[in-house]
């Protein structure tokens, strides 16, 4: 099979069109803000964003005008308090008003569950007297058909692109995860197509000797970004550490829009990719959250 | 006694809740505190599970998200979204799932959605996250929030999650398999359910509140205990904890 390396820039140009439906998942972890930043640069229009937790990225989109719609189910800045990003969209309607979807976050698993296994929707114990099916007609509600017991549903979500942030991928896109796994994989597997952004370029023997690492198989794999330093703020697990300082002092840069859009001015927009945006911070701060070392025991997977 | 914050008072009672070899979820914020207090004292083998997809978390630093790397190092498992909802919530192998939000009213229902009308807020919230499943699969719910005639209304503005929804307690028409709320935790006192009404109880107050100073920051005439209590303020050991070693840049107790 050929390589599928591609640079930041040309993925999502190829990969991520004006009112797609898009997932950059990641619980906390390995959140791909690159390709956030490279949707912002390339100014991409009306998409339907989809995350369990829009996080810091979403709220840049959002603040940069790229989303018509957030489909989520906690959107807040965790530990810290608001996305005041997202908070203009949906209370003021700056810069743009924002539609928004929303579920609890065991409804957006079930959600992505369904639209992996290609199933019309997926049945779960939730939302009873909770006010959110009132707002959301996509929950809705079913007797089993072997115990009358009444279940929630909710439809499948299948988006046209996922791009998922890993540590280590060969050049067909078979990539590995270790640490909090989140949704990723089940977004993967309901997405028409998948972009992963690995950490590190491995080759094939690095991936087949430890297999059960595998998240995600190449089969169902579009395009490979090997971009380091991609999840900052966010953090790989081995690699880099969170960045707690960037969204604790995120609440005072992103308070005010203007103060939002000074921050996009000279972080992203003002930067080509993500090699600058490493430089720009500084060797010095970048050393800081440098991962230690705390490598796993070995298996014999030999038989 | 050392001198000690409001909720330096709430970490340390919710920490006192939790008995040894339960197995909690994790919410952000002072449930997380509380849960790595509880397993530095009296609870060290508190199962700590977080919606992450951490089982058996150790964090060696108070996580300031619950996605936090330090809650897959050394943790006993990690796994998927998927499991973590459908295997252990859903599965019921949660005894305590620790919530709170903006807005809690007498029954329990809690609101971290939206103040004021859901589709033109006045202030818009993060919303569920995992707490909604939570508040219905919990063996019990434990919440920690300030207390105000704000947090505590007479009528919440939505309800992202149900307590014992009404004074029938709906929970047991709708089947779900948590008991509901057990203990509400405020800067004032502590809470429990009446067991014919299923309504806020004050069952403990804080050194130095009165009832006075408790009817007047809640939002209706809440019932007090026959048999009320004066919480045990926090030892110089707890204080030393949070303060040293959780939380010694005060960005969850601030």
């Amino acid at each position: 099979m050929s390589s599928k390396v591609v640079t930041m820039a040309d993925a999502v140009r190829e990969h991520v069109r004006d009112g797609d439906t898009v997932v950059i998942e990641g619980f906390t972890h390995l959140i791909c803000f690159a390709a956030g930043h490279e949707i912002i640069r390339q100014r991409k229009r009306n998409l339907v964003a989809c995350r369990l937790t829009p996080d810091l990225i979403y709220d840049q989109m959002v603040a940069a005008g790229c989303v018509r719609k957030l489909v989520f189910s906690w959107a807040g800045n965790p530990g810290v308090g608001s996305l005041f990003g997202l908070r203009r969209a949906v209370e003021e309607g700056i810069p743009r008003k924002v539609e928004i979807e929303e579920y609890s976050h065991f409804g957006m698993v079930a959600r992505f569950m369904a639209g992996a296994s290609r199933l019309p929707f997926m049945h779960l114990q939730t939302f009873e007297g909770s006010d959110l099916p009132r707002k959301n007609k996509n929950i809705k509600f079913i007797r089993c058909p072997y115990t009358g017991k009444r279940l929630a549903t909710v439809p499948a979500l299948n988006p046209d692109v996922a791009i998922i942030h890993v540590q280590r991928a060969d050049e067909e896109g078979n990539a590995q995860i270790w640490g909090l796994m989140g949704v990723q994989r089940e977004a993967a597997f309901a997405s028409k197509k998948v972009v992963i952004v690995a950490e590190e370029l491995v080759s094939g023997d690095v991936i087949r000797a430890d297999p059960n690492r595998t998240l995600i198989p190449g089969l169902i794999v579009a395009a490979v970004v090997i971009e380091p330093f991609a999840a900052h703020p966010s953090y790989a697990l081995g690699y880099y550490d969170r960045d707690n300082d960037f969204y604790v002092e995120w609440a005072k840069v992103s308070k005010d829009q203007a103060g939002m859009e000074r921050y996009l001015a000279e972080w992203v927009y003002g930067l080509p990719g993500r090699k600058e945006y490493k430089e720009k911070l500084g060797t010095e701060y970048v050393k800081k959250l440098e991962a230690d070392n705390r490598p796993s025991g070995s298996v014999n997977y030999g038989f | 006694m050392a001198d000690y914050t409001p909720s330096e008072m709430m970490v340390v009672r919710a920490a006192r809740e939790l008995k040894n070899g339960e197995v909690v979820f994790v919410g952000i914020g002072l449930p997380n505190v509380a849960c790595n207090l509880a397993r530095r004292l009296e609870a060290p083998e508190l199962v700590l599970i977080y919606e992450s997809g951490a089982v058996g978390a150790v964090p060696d630093r108070l996580p300031l998200s619950i996605g936090d790397p330090c809650l897959a190092t050394d943790s006993i498992s990690v796994c998927s979204m998927v499991e973590v909802f459908n295997y252990y919530l859903q599965g019921g192998l949660i005894d305590v799932g620790f919530l709170g939000g903006a807005q809690v009213d007498r029954f329990g229902n809690i609101n971290s959605t939206v103040i004021g009308d859901y589709d033109r807020p006045k202030a818009r919230l993060p919303g569920s996250g995992g707490a909604c499943e939570i508040a219905i699969h919990a063996k019990k719910v434990i919440m920690v929030l300030k207390q105000s005639p704000k947090s505590f209304p007479e009528k919440i503005d939505f309800i992202t999650s149900p307590g014992f929804i009404d004074e029938a307690n709906s929970r047991r028409k709708f089947g779900f398999p948590g008991h509901g709320p057990s203990l509400i935790i405020t800067d004032f006192g502590v809470y429990g359910f009446t067991k014919n009404t299923h309504e806020m109880i004050l069952q403990e107050m804080y050194p130095g509140v009165t009832v006075k100073d408790v009817k007047a920051n809640i939002g209706w005439g809440v019932k007090v205990s026959r048999r009320l209590e004066t919480t045990v303020p926090p030892t110089d050991e707890e204080l030393r904890i949070i303060r040293q070693d959780l939380d010694p840049g005060r960005i969850h107790l601030r």
